[in-house]
């Protein structure tokens, strides 16, 4: 099992990544420069990172987005790779159109650092088949634009095609119908605001992020 | 060439930026304010003789990266 975690200027939840992956999964974690032009081989997950890279300049994930590894990154999911973006991560996604719709800035314009409880709404994606059985997970939340946008005709189309993955119980930010975290259709590319990265030991509070690092990489 | 590039919030997405200055300027007692927005303006100097080729350009790196148009929109002036 080999796993990458791209990492930006500004990305600061990467080496949280990697240590959550491996103690998760036991995989191999690679990191990767925004810079590099080639993707290790022989990837089965990659990892966009939390954090605020660029500084969030011009918008959340835009000039990450056009970073020169993401050409690679996006060629690795078309081909099928498993591919995370978690919290700026997510953003970057939005930003690329690997997945539909954006991140706006917090409902009520506050940074949001909190533990969330998440309803699993799809269980069936090779990110959450883990997750059979249990309709809750919690995890933690940590975003100022964190706020998932989408036109009402790409929100019918997200829940009628099962690609809302991820509900806040209680939203904390106003995203549209509660959604937190959303796969492709395809269903390898999932983005998500909360953090599995903060989640993986019980002594963080709750280990259920842990399942989703287990579940992309059970098929490899 | 100058070209500023304006963009704003579609205006069916909520800014939430504009609701809070909107509130204060009402705590400040103009209470005729309604529907602020807020933006920004993006300028630069661009080499072109050609108005409509400059035009064409920028709007090309609006869509590229200066708007995001799932929730921006933008409008560009040159002078």
């Amino acid at each position: 099992m080999k796993a990458a975690v791209i990492v930006f200027p500004g990305s600061n939840c990467d080496r949280d990544c990697k240590v959550a992956i491996e103690r998760s999964t036991g995989a191999q974690v690679e990191m990767v420069w925004h810079g590099d032009t080639a993707l290790p081989a022989g990837l089965d997950l990659i990892v966009l990172p939390g954090g605020f890279s660029y500084g969030d300049y011009l918008r959340c994930g835009a000039m990450a987005a056009l970073s020169p590894v993401m050409s690679e990154v996006r060629a690795a999911a078309d081909r099928g790779v498993a591919t995370v973006g978690i919290c700026n991560g997510f953003q970057v996604l939005c930003e690329m159109g690997m997945l539909p719709g954006a991140l706006l800035r917090n409902e009520k314009l506050k940074y949001v650092c909190k533990a969330v409880d998440l309803e699993v709404t799809n269980s069936q994606t090779r990110f959450t088949a883990g997750y059979q059985g249990r309709r809750q997970a919690t995890m933690t939340v940590g975003n100022g634009e964190g706020n998932f946008f989408a036109d009402d005709e790409t929100l019918d189309r997200l829940e009628g095609e099962g690609q809302v993955v991820f509900r806040y119980l209680n939203n904390p930010n106003g995203s549209a119908r509660d959604i937190a975290g959303i796969v492709n259709k395809a269903g390898n590319v999932l983005g998500l605001m909360p953090h599995p990265d903060r989640a993986f030991e019980p002594e963080l509070g709750s280990a259920d992020g842990a399942i989703l690092f287990q579940s992309a990489l059970a098929s490899a | 060439m100058r070209a500023k590039v304006h963009v704003f919030l579609k205006p069916g997405v909520l800014d939430v930026q504009g609701k809070a200055v909107e509130q204060a300027l009402h705590g400040l007692g103009w209470g005729g304010v309604e529907h602020v927005r807020v933006g920004k303006t993006i300028e630069f100097d661009l080499q072109s003789g050609d108005k409509a080729a400059a035009e064409a350009e920028v709007k090309a790196m609006c869509e590229k990266l200066l708007a995001n148009t799932v929730i921006e929109s933008y409008r560009v002036e040159l002078a």
